[in-house]
């Protein structure tokens, strides 16, 4: 029996009938065409997945579809919602040269937005912790370290501007 | 990858759930976070009837502590939850050495402890401080409710004393004792994030430099959460000393059951109970001093 299921994806309403045995990564894949989120392993081992689901980050290959009922789901295309200009996180990934296959970025970018949410000034241990489970085959860790320090900075500095304006 | 069909339930009250428990039969399986119900499914090693899941229902979410009477965690306390508490860290710190290495931090924010301990695992992180910290949990049924201490809850490898019909409504954990001090470590090729191939637990009561009581669980070198009586033993009454530390290792090593299997050897494993338990021992010791 299909479930009726009403939830946001980065801000949009969405409503669905979904068979219960379906998961959130394959409900956003494939009835939402938001192929930005990756599915890996398929068991919550390598963080490809990762979505943020009321504020948490959760891996969408264990979650299923009927259990984000009335939840707020926020995915990778949620960061640059306007397509043209990219979240600091994004701009980050490109400058340090965080990205090779890309087949991770995306489960590193919202584990990173997950992180910065908390803590928004993390060391290189913290971030290191932020992403442990998230699994870069082309091994590009050090950059990725990288990246996200830099777009803690550059978020810190653009949240000094605002509160000065 | 796909899951195999299920029919699907999200009651709202616990008197609900139990019904529908009932109601299901055979083939009916709780799913409190999924994290290890979904793997199961994806691997074709569990085929439900009917997922029941508990996550709409009010109160069973709570982790609620007083220094009068203890601990309590809901069914569906998340493990991030159990991570972030302040209590949890100052009286059961070996419980948040156990969460701070589980698995990865999405898997923390949507797994739960007590299906952790619902799902058996030797290997389960949680099992053994909360073991040797004497916690007693809460199975409840149609026909009411039935505490159980955590010793007697694991009977095998995914097989617990829980009957069909009854659901872990929550864990209870009792004050530490004054001079106690707790310790969990487990060693593993990563480091955390994978499934510990040993873990030890540890929970110790010092009068001066005497261990007067002490509690030891080895995870994953039996086919249950497994309580080192005789090294426990050999500890008790004993004046502290670096070699009653030395010899409790070695006994726990001759006590493990361990098999070898993917993650390491039975021979590797031995040896790194001896050392786990040396090193909870010592921490042991040390956090006593604070209580």
């Amino acid at each position: 029996m299909k479930h009726r299921i009403n939830f946001k994806v980065n801000g949009d309403e969405y409503s669905l009938a979904v068979e219960p045995w379906k998961t959130l990564n394959e409900a956003l894949r494939e009835d939402l065409n938001l192929t930005g989120t990756k599915l890996g392993c398929g068991t919550g081992d390598c963080g490809a997945c990762t979505v943020i689901v009321d504020g948490k980050s959760v891996s969408s290959c264990l979650t299923l579809a009927v259990s984000v009922d009335g939840k707020s789901v926020t995915t990778v295309e949620g960061l640059a919602p306007s397509g043209d200009e990219l979240h600091p996180i994004q701009e980050a990934f490109v400058k340090t040269g965080a990205i090779q296959c890309g087949f991770c970025t995306a489960g590193m970018e919202m584990a990173a937005l997950h992180l910065l949410n908390h803590n928004p000034s993390p060391n290189e241990a913290e971030i290191r912790a932020g992403l442990s489970g998230h699994l870069c085959r082309c091994t590009g860790y050090s950059q990725i370290v990288e990246a996200i320090s830099v777009a803690a900075e550059t978020m810190k500095n653009s949240q000094s501007e605002e509160e000065e304006q | 990858m796909r899951l195999p069909k299920f029919e699907y339930f999200t009651p709202k009250t616990l008197n609900e759930a139990l019904a529908l428990l009932k109601e299901q039969g055979e083939g009916a399986y709780i799913m409190a976070g999924g994290t290890d119900i979904v793997v199961k499914m994806l691997h074709g090693r569990l085929r439900p009837k009917s997922v029941i899941a508990l996550q709409e229902i009010d109160g069973i979410n709570k982790i609620s502590f007083s220094p009068q009477e203890g601990l309590t965690i809901g069914a569906t306390a998340r493990i991030v939850n159990i991570l972030s508490h302040p209590d949890i860290l100052q009286y059961y710190p070996a419980l948040t050495d156990a969460v701070k290495v589980m698995a990865n931090i999405e898997v923390r924010n949507m797994g739960t402890v007590v299906g952790n301990l619902c799902n058996a695992a030797p290997s389960a992180d949680t099992a053994p401080p909360l073991i040797t910290m004497g916690s007693v949990v809460v199975l409840t049924s149609l026909e009411g409710e039935r505490r159980l201490s955590l010793d007697e809850f694991f009977k095998g490898p995914g097989i617990t004393a829980m009957n069909q019909g009854e659901i872990m409504t929550s864990v209870f954990v009792p004050l530490p004792q004054p001079r106690s001090g707790g310790s969990y470590k487990r060693i593993s090729a990563r480091c955390g994030v994978d499934i510990a191939p040993a873990s030890a637990g540890t929970m110790a009561v010092f009068r001066d430099e005497i261990c007067s009581d002490v509690k030891l669980v080895l995870g994953a070198v039996a086919p249950i959460p497994l309580r080192a009586y005789r090294t426990e033993n050999l500890l008790r009454g004993k004046q502290w000393t670096h070699e009653l530390i030395q010899d409790a290792g070695y006994e726990a090593a001759e006590e493990s059951m361990p098999i070898s299997d993917c993650r390491a050897s039975a021979e590797w494993r031995k040896k790194m109970v001896a050392v786990l338990t040396r090193r909870t021992l010592v921490e042991a010791y040390e956090r006593s001093k604070k209580n």
